[in-house]
């Protein structure tokens, strides 16, 4: 959500700057690193929330089958020693033995078996479905050996069993259930909750038994989160001593906070890649979009390089496909729309529209950033009538079919394939406004596929045709700036998640 | 006495459930909730399955039945957000939200009446402008820049007080003084205005022709008089506290019921919204119950009203 006007920014970080602010003094001693949240986190159980909070304390508190090195992006095993495929369908884990959860909890065959039970229910109302209905069971076979069923042929399973789906203790959480797994988590990860006070006060304390995972050991005693909504609180508390950490700080005072030599500001990318939409399918009814013309106008009217350097900064980069380079089948070798705005007159000139035309241009978030794209789309012809709506307003817009142009970003929830995003948006759901039938069938091959080869081919088909054909303007990659106190060390990952278990005091 | 109260209560009641109705019918117009409870992954299907749990697909008049029926036997239902139970989340914000407001009035209150009576007493003195000053400079400053400036100077520079935070009463030193200068300045006129009234008005004349002592005149027979309306306008602006301290608690992090309504609409938290409108929109009734009352007896005079 971003409403909090700039200038305030602007007035706080004025006044800092004038201000002889006293050398900031971490909690070094107390052993306590001292972070803020800017969102009130809604629950801590992980399957119950869809927000950055809930992935940076799943991360810390619990653990998952498999691993994936955020460096070399090698999935190892954690909870699992080893797994297997035993057909298109059956993964078979051996699973790691000795270890044991928060409460003292043994963890073995039976917490797999209950936990993927529970989450693959649709009832039991895990909060992002696609995190876990691509699973239709598990069978344990015995103690330290259990099996994943899958509904159908899903090869990103191995990328969400190390990132979203974490196991939870049996007894435990068929006696506590969601709510009382939020207030009193218990996981076999590098961090114990000491305390949660819902939404706003989070305590964590290193876990001692913690198993020998790829995670590392934990080197920070005791983490205390608060939620704090302003980000000049935030700022004021770090000056103070008070916070040690904050994140997701807004690129103009990261700037001014690096300049002032007392914290590290890290930048790091963000897996969120930003968007124009077009109603290609023409479900707004006559819209010029339908025009491929006009989509390639729109794409050569943008000035890609300009908004990364002037709004989004930091390693924030262009991009051309409709995903995040990283994601596994996310091909780079795309038609890239260079900046032309004659070009972009030609075309739309050649699509019948010589004096441009006038359409609804929709966004959500970073106003800024959406006025800047309507004036480059100004700048050619195309008027927009420009409406800034809540996220939920504009998707319910979105699957009526009722947006012809809107500005969007889409974050993949971190996970490093690029059917969590070509997929999401291409395969004809309620929110593809392009509905291409090749398109579909293409991905629907790379999405099933167990062939990694044939993974890429298939991706690379549809990502190229989305491209060639223009029916998206994909623009950015989002990065997002980490400041801490000198005291602390720690290298921000390039998937927006904090890891408690990665930093030390220096 | 008593009729008067009676009559005032039953009215109360009235615009608490009017209040509650069309804040239920303008929640409804403002979105789909069941699209918004889905969330981002959501497909129709799902959000068509949300609609029917949730109860969404009926007329909203059964709707907003249901919610009374259940609110009346003190069941706010759960909310969407944190799946906790309105009722204890609301309890647990409140305490800050009723600390600060309660402090703030009391801070606005015990500066603003002094300053105003003074103010009246000696009209154009020196302390007459400094008030004055006092009240434009509080009614131009925004709280979030006044809230800002006060953590700079008292928790960063002069590392007095901490910046942010519930933890203890010295985090709610600050957000006091914010939430009560914003309340000062219309007490304070309102209070000198009446003073320099009364103050100039027949039986002031007449109590200190019989020899009554100043401060006799000034407290029994002026101030008595004169802070009437301030009374009914603490009320309102208490009201406002309670309900309005969303910049203040923001800034300050204090995680109240002002900000857990502002967060809530943007959430679409449709239980949560409901209870805190009708518990803020309770919160004005009372306050300006308790004026009336306070009045009435304050002056007999408008037991009749």
């Amino acid at each position: 959500m971003n409403r909090r006007p700039l200038d305030r920014s602007a007035i706080l970080a004025l006044t800092l700057a004038m201000s002889t602010a006293m050398p900031a003094f971490a909690d070094k001693a107390s052993g306590t690193l001292n972070v803020a949240f800017t969102k009130e986190l809604e629950n801590v159980d992980s399957y119950f929330n869809s927000s950055r909070e809930g992935v940076v304390m799943q991360r810390a508190v619990w653990d998952g089958l498999i691993y994936r090195d955020p460096e070399t992006n090698e999935y190892v095993g954690n909870l699992a020693e080893s797994w297997e495929w035993i057909d298109d369908t059956t993964l078979e884990f051996k699973l790691r033995e000795g270890v044991t959860f928060h409460n003292g909890e043994a963890f073995n065959a039976d917490d797999v078996v209950y936990t993927v039970n529970f989450v693959a229910k649709e009832e039991n109302g895990v909060k992002t479905q696609r995190n876990v209905n691509w699973m239709e069971s598990a069978e344990k076979i015995d103690d330290y050996t259990v099996r994943i069923k899958l509904k159908e042929k899903f090869p990103a399973a191995i990328e969400f069993l190390s990132g979203p789906v974490s196991m939870y203790p049996n007894e435990y959480y068929a006696e506590a259930g969601p709510s009382g797994m939020g207030l009193k988590p218990v996981g076999t990860g590098p961090y114990k909750v000491l305390d949660v006070v819902p939404g706003q006060h989070f305590v964590l304390e290193a876990n001692e038994n913690y198993h020998d995972s790829p995670k590392g050991q934990p080197k920070i005693e005791k983490i205390d989160i608060r939620t704090i909504p302003d980000v000049n609180t935030q700022m004021a508390e770090l000056f103070s001593g008070s916070l040690d950490l904050i994140w997701q700080v807004p690129a103009d005072q990261a700037e001014k906070l690096g300049e002032m030599g007392q914290f590290t500001v890290a930048n790091e990318s963000t897996m969120r890649v930003g968007y124009l939409q077009m109603d290609s399918a023409g479900r707004s009814g006559d819209t010029p979009f339908t025009d491929p013309l006009v989509r390639k106008a729109v794409n050569h009217a943008i000035n890609r390089q300009e908004l990364v350097d002037a709004l989004l900064q930091g390693s924030s980069k262009v991009v051309y496909t409709p995903c995040f380079p990283s994601q596994f089948g996310c091909i780079q070798d795309v038609t890239e729309y260079e900046y032309d705005p004659e070009k972009a007159k030609e075309l739309l000139a050649e699509a019948g529209y010589p004096d441009g035309f006038s359409t609804e241009f929709y966004a959500y978030r970073d106003r800024q950033y959406a006025e800047a794209i309507a004036s480059y789309l100004n700048a050619v012809g195309i008027d927009t009538d420009f409406k800034m709506l809540q996220y939920s307003a504009l998707r319910e817009l979105n699957m009526d079919g009722e947006v012809p142009l809107s500005f969007q970003t889409w974050g993949s929830y971190s996970i490093n394939d690029a059917s969590a995003m070509v997929s999401q948006f291409f395969k004809h759901g309620s929110l593809d406004s392009t509905r291409d039938e090749e398109v579909l069938e293409w991905l629907n091959v790379a999405d099933s596929s167990t062939d990694p080869d044939e993974r890429i081919e298939y991706y690379t088909k549809a990502i190229q045709k989305i491209s060639d054909e223009a029916f998206w303007a994909p623009m950015f990659t989002y990065n997002t700036n980490y400041v801490f106190s000198d005291t602390v060390s720690y290298t921000p990952t390039p998937d927006e998640v904090l890891r408690f278990v990665d930093m030390s005091w220096n | 006495m008593l009729p008067f109260i009676l009559k005032r209560l039953g009215l109360a009641l009235l615009v608490a459930f009017t209040v509650s109705f069309i804040s239920f019918s303008l929640l409804f117009l403002s979105g789909d909730p069941a699209a918004a409870l889905a969330g981002e992954t959501a497909s129709g299907e799902d959000i068509e399955a949300i609609r029917r749990i949730y109860g969404f697909d009926r007329p909203m008049l059964v709707q907003y039945g249901d919610w009374l029926f259940s609110a009346l036997r003190g069941d706010f239902g759960e909310s969407y957000y944190f799946k906790l139970p309105v009722a204890s989340l609301i309890a647990e914000r409140l305490q800050v939200t009723m600390t600060l407001g309660v402090c703030g009035i009391l801070f606005a209150l015990l500066t603003a009446v002094p300053l105003g009576v003074v103010a009246a007493i000696r009209p154009n003195s020196l302390i007459d402008r400094v008030a004055l000053f006092l009240s434009v400079a509080g009614q131009a400053m925004p709280s979030f820049w006044f809230g800002l400036i006060l953590i700079v100077v008292f928790a960063i520079q002069l590392g007095l007080l901490p910046p942010s935070g519930a933890a203890t009463w010295r985090h709610f030193i600050m957000p006091t003084i914010v939430l009560g200068y914003y309340a000062m300045p219309a007490i304070m006129r309102l209070t000198r205005a009446g003073m320099l009234d009364v103050l100039g008005s027949d039986y002031i004349r007449t109590a200190r022709a019989k020899g009554a002592g100043e401060t006799r005149v000034l407290f029994k027979h002026a101030l008595r008089n004169a802070i009437i309306p301030v009374v009914s306008l603490a009320a309102v602006q208490m009201g406002f506290m309670l309900g309005g301290s969303i910049v203040v608690e923001s800034v300050f992090a204090l995680h109240g019921a002002g900000y857990l309504a502002w967060e809530s609409i943007a959430r679409n938290d449709l239980p949560t919204v409901q209870a805190l409108i009708l518990v803020f929109s309770m919160f004005y009734i009372v306050f300006t119950f308790l004026a009336d009352v306070l009045n009435a007896w304050l002056d007999p005079r408008m037991r009749s009203a």
